[in-house]
Parts: C-alpha cells; sequence; structure tokens
C-alpha cells in the first residue's frame, strides 16, 4: 500500500534518514519503534508529505506522493502534540475537519462516543487537559475511516480507562483490514496492538520482521524483554566486529 | 478553506492581543479628540501613531501567531488539502482580524464625533499597511525554523521601512539637493510602504502647501486620481510580492 524507495534526508549537515526501504501493506499493524532521535517521526512525516525527502521516493498506491495531496484523504494521523488554536471550541474543530473531508458523508464516531467527547463540545481547546486533548486528537484520526492509521505515540498521557478503549478502538480496525503505523516507547501496549516491529536506529532501519518472528529468535515471550535482547544481541555483533 | 479561515477568524477574535490592540486605538483616537477639536488635525496625529503602531502591532502579531500554530498548521498539512490553501486561510484569517481591529479601534470615535468624511483615507492606508506588514511577517515567518529569528526578521522589516528607509531618503536629497530630485524621490517613495501611505494621507488632507515646491507637485501627481491608483497599485504590489514569495516557500518547506 505505502512503498517507501531509498528515501534520505538531511537536516543541514545531520542524516535524519539514511536510504530507507520499507514496504508497509494493508491488514498489517506496524510498530514503528527506536530511540529518541532515530528518525522516526521524520519517516512518518515523509509518509504525510510534510517532510520532502532529500533523495528518494515515497509512493501511496503505486503513485508517487511527490506533490499530491490527494492521497492524505486516506489517511488518518494522530500527532504527538495534539495543539490546536487556543480558543477554538472542540464542535468548531470537529466541524472544521469534517468540512475539509466532505466527501465522506459516514463518520465514525465510536471513540466521540466511547471517551463521551460530545459532553464538552462548547468547551474551549485551552480548557482542556493534556489527556483530553490525546482524546480529541484520536478522535479526529479514526473519524474518517481512513484505510491508513498514523498514530504517533497514542498511548502516551491517557487515563488507564482511556488507554484501553483506544486499543480495543484499534485492534477493532486492525481486523477490519486496515494499515497501521504505530510508535511508541510503552512497548507492552504495541505488543498487543502490532504485529510487525520496524526498529530504527540513527535514521537506519536495524529490523524489519513480523513480531512472532523477532519473538522466536530471540526466545522471549514478551516483546519488551525480545527487544532488549535485540539490542543486546546487535551490540555485542558490533563490539566483536570493531 | 472558508470554514477553516472562519474559525480560525473567532479564535484570533478572542485572544488577548486583539482586544488589547483595539482597546489601545480606542484610547489613541479618544485622546486625540480631546485634545482638538478640529478633524483634520485629529486625524494627522492619528497619522503618525498609525504610521509607527500599525505595522509594529502587524509583524508581531503575525509572526508570534504562526508559530503558535504551527503544530496546528502541522496537523492541517496531514489532511487531504493543498498547502497554498492553508497557508492562504491562514493568511487571510490573520489579516482580516487584524483589519477588524484597526477599524473599529479608529473607526467608532470617528462615528461618534459624527466625522466620517476625513477618516477614510486613513482607514484605507492602515487597511493596506496591515496587509502589507502581514505579508512581510508572514514572508520572515516562512523563512526560518525559529520563533526568535522570525521575529527579528520581521522587526527588522518595520524598523528599516519605518526609520532607516526615510534616513537614506534624506540623505539622498540633502546630497543632491543640488539637482532636481522631484522624480527620483517620487521613485523613491514607491519602495517604501509606509512612505506611501503617509504622501497618500497628507496629500488627501490637503496641507500639502506647507511642503513649498515639492509638496505642489506631489500634490499634482499624488492628488489626481491617477496618482492614487498608481499609489493603491504599488502598495497592492507591497502586499503580493511577499505573500507569493512566502507561498511559494511555504508549499515546499519542511514542517
Amino acid at each position: 500500500m505505502i512503498s517507501i524507495d531509498q528515501i534520505s534526508k538531511n537536516f543541514g549537515a545531520l542524516p535524519a534518514l539514511d536510504q530507507i526501504s520499507l514496504a508497509l501493506n494493508a491488514g498489517k499493524s506496524y510498530a514503528l519503534i527506536g530511540p529518541n532521535g532515530s528518525g522516526k517521526t521524520t519517516l512518518i512525516k515523509g509518509i504525510l508529505g510534510l517532510v520532502i525527502p532529500t533523495s528518494g521516493h515515497i509512493y501511496f498506491d503505486g503513485k508517487s506522493i511527490n506533490r499530491d495531496w490527494k492521497y492524505r484523504e486516506k489517511i488518518g494521523y494522530m500527532p504527538q502534540i495534539g495543539r490546536y488554536p487556543e480558543n477554538m471550541r472542540i464542535g468548531q474543530l470537529i466541524d472544521m475537519m469534517k468540512n475539509i473531508r466532505q466527501d465522506k458523508p459516514k463518520i465514525d464516531e465510536d471513540l466521540i462516543d466511547a471517551f463521551k467527547l460530545y459532553k464538552i463540545y462548547d468547551k474551549r481547546i485551552h480548557a482542556l487537559s493534556g489527556g483530553t486533548r490525546q482524546k480529541v486528537s484520536a478522535s479526529l484520526a479514526f473519524m474518517f475511516h481512513a484505510p491508513v492509521l498514523i498514530l504517533d505515540e497514542p498511548t502516551a498521557g491517557l487515563d488507564p480507562v482511556s488507554v484501553e478503549l483506544l486499543k480495543e478502538k484499534i485492534i477493532h480496525e486492525k481486523r477490519m483490514g486496515k494499515l497501521l503505523i504505530i510508535t511508541s516507547h510503552i512497548l507492552s501496549d504495541l505488543d498487543e496492538i502490532a504485529t510487525e516491529m520496524v526498529y530504527m536506529f540513527e535514521g537506519k532501519i536495524q529490523y524489519n520482521n513480523s513480531i512472532e518472528a523477532l519473538k522466536s529468535e530471540t526466545n522471549e515471550t514478551k516483546l519488551n524483554k525480545a527487544i532488549a535482547t535485540l539490542i543486546r544481541q546487535r551490540e555485542l555483533l558490533a563490539s566483536i566486529t570493531d | 478553506m472558508n470554514r477553516i479561515i472562519k474559525y480560525v477568524f473567532y479564535d484570533i477574535l478572542r485572544t488577548r492581543f486583539i482586544l488589547f490592540y483595539t482597546v489601545f486605538l480606542l484610547i489613541c483616537t479618544f485622546a486625540f479628540f480631546q485634545l482638538d477639536n478640529d478633524f483634520g488635525k485629529v486625524v494627522l496625529s492619528l497619522m503618525n501613531v498609525v504610521l509607527m503602531a500599525v505595522p509594529l502591532v502587524s509583524v508581531v502579531f503575525t509572526t508570534i501567531h504562526f508559530f503558535n500554530s504551527y503544530e496546528f498548521i502541522e496537523l492541517m498539512l496531514a489532511q487531504p488539502i493543498n498547502r497554498r490553501s492553508i497557508f492562504l486561510s491562514e493568511y487571510l484569517a490573520v489579516a482580516s482580524s487584524l483589519c477588524l481591529a484597526y477599524v473599529v479601534g479608529i473607526g467608532f470615535p470617528f462615528l461618534l464625533y459624527g466625522a466620517w468624511q476625513p477618516i477614510y483615507t486613513l482607514l484605507i492606508t492602515g487597511v493596506f499597511l496591515t496587509l502589507v506588514f502581514v505579508s512581510l511577517a508572514f514572508f520572515s515567518s516562512v523563512l526560518t525554523r525559529d520563533k526568535a529569528k522570525a521575529i527579528g526578521i520581521a522587526l527588522l522589516f518595520w524598523f528599516y521601512f519605518s526609520l532607516i528607509y526615510d534616513g537614506i531618503l534624506l540623505w539622498v536629497v540633502y546630497t543632491f539637493s543640488d539637482y532636481p530630485l522631484e522624480k527620483l524621490t517620487l521613485a523613491l517613495i514607491a519602495f517604501n510602504p509606509v512612505d506611501l501611505a503617509r504622501i497618500i494621507m497628507l496629500l488627501q488632507l490637503d496641507i500639502s502647501a506647507l511642503m513649498g515646491y515639492t509638496g505642489a507637485f506631489y500634490k499634482n501627481f499624488f492628488g489626481s486620481n491617477l496618482g492614487l491608483i498608481f499609489s493603491i497599485s504599488l502598495l497592492m504590489l507591497w502586499v503580493l510580492w511577499p505573500l507569493l514569495f512566502a507561498m511559494r516557500i511555504f508549499s515546499r518547506k519542511d514542517l
């Protein structure tokens, strides 16, 4: 569905992405992980067309996304920090988003109902807590039945009940055959919602396989342990070859 | 796009900055009315305040607003919508709210005192100045990712057009005072939107007689309909070129 072909991105002299190739297919759920500054957000922004790669191409359904914007109607995006105009009401924000995607008459209001956002439609954004903003961001991302969902740290800052509600929704969407790309540092959450793992480090993809395969390779049952083992193995290998 | 403009516009109208700006203009205008009963003089005093304050407020507010809405713009760009539409929506929302604050702040007292006639030019040129400096501020905002740097560049535009340019102009006039400079200064004025606004207002106020021969020459030119059209279209150019450049940069920018 999305194929990334040898993209590089430099910010000044610093390479943020280094010759990355990756194929992302419908029906799968990708966990994008890596330490801070490993290029996860840059990669996501590249897919969204917010960052233009220095070299390489990104194709969405076989078409290059360069200078195109129409393809984004198939993407629902939940940003890491949901900052909206401070004096806007939640209702206005939702209304504005609906207006942008007029061609989608059917609206998915599951999360709005689950988070009980309709009760606070009249509240202004500046009166909301960080967690509530996160709920608004999540609702907006899922609202338009987009076949691709990109979630940047979806569970950070949410209370445990809301985390469960959101996870349920994500699993539901995954079963519907959607493509999900999720970044998170909370690996126990990813364990339940992701099927594939893409591990990035210093702008390169270090590991790309299914989570099942990773677990059997490392003889671990939990994702966080498996990743820790993977990183240790890699470091050991690197020290030997040095 | 209309709905984005509408809601961003509502959002800006509720910010304290715009409220203070309106109140500041109201107080200034009322104060000048208290000082003098001659409408012409009130307009003249206001003009001096407007020429300094309007560009300054426009550049500072616009750059701060742009960087405060950075994440929001990012989210909008992740939607199926053209970058140009987002940019224009932001521009129109910021410009129209600042213009509204200006028109209310200056216009309301005049309406109250029943002096509608002499204020047309002041309102129109003030609105144009707002549009020009909002354009310039957007231009400086898209040039860099650093808020402080962007405000610095925007303030530099203000400083240049409000003070430095006039200094250079005066220097030229004094140094070459032996030569006939009318046409040259006329041309040089076209390169500064603040001077253009000032000349348009002064000549509509009919005090150009105080400016001697050059004043008469200007009156002849700017006072005519052709001159007015010429100067308004120049101001329009000053709105458009920074805006178009900014839009061009914005549509290829990494966010």
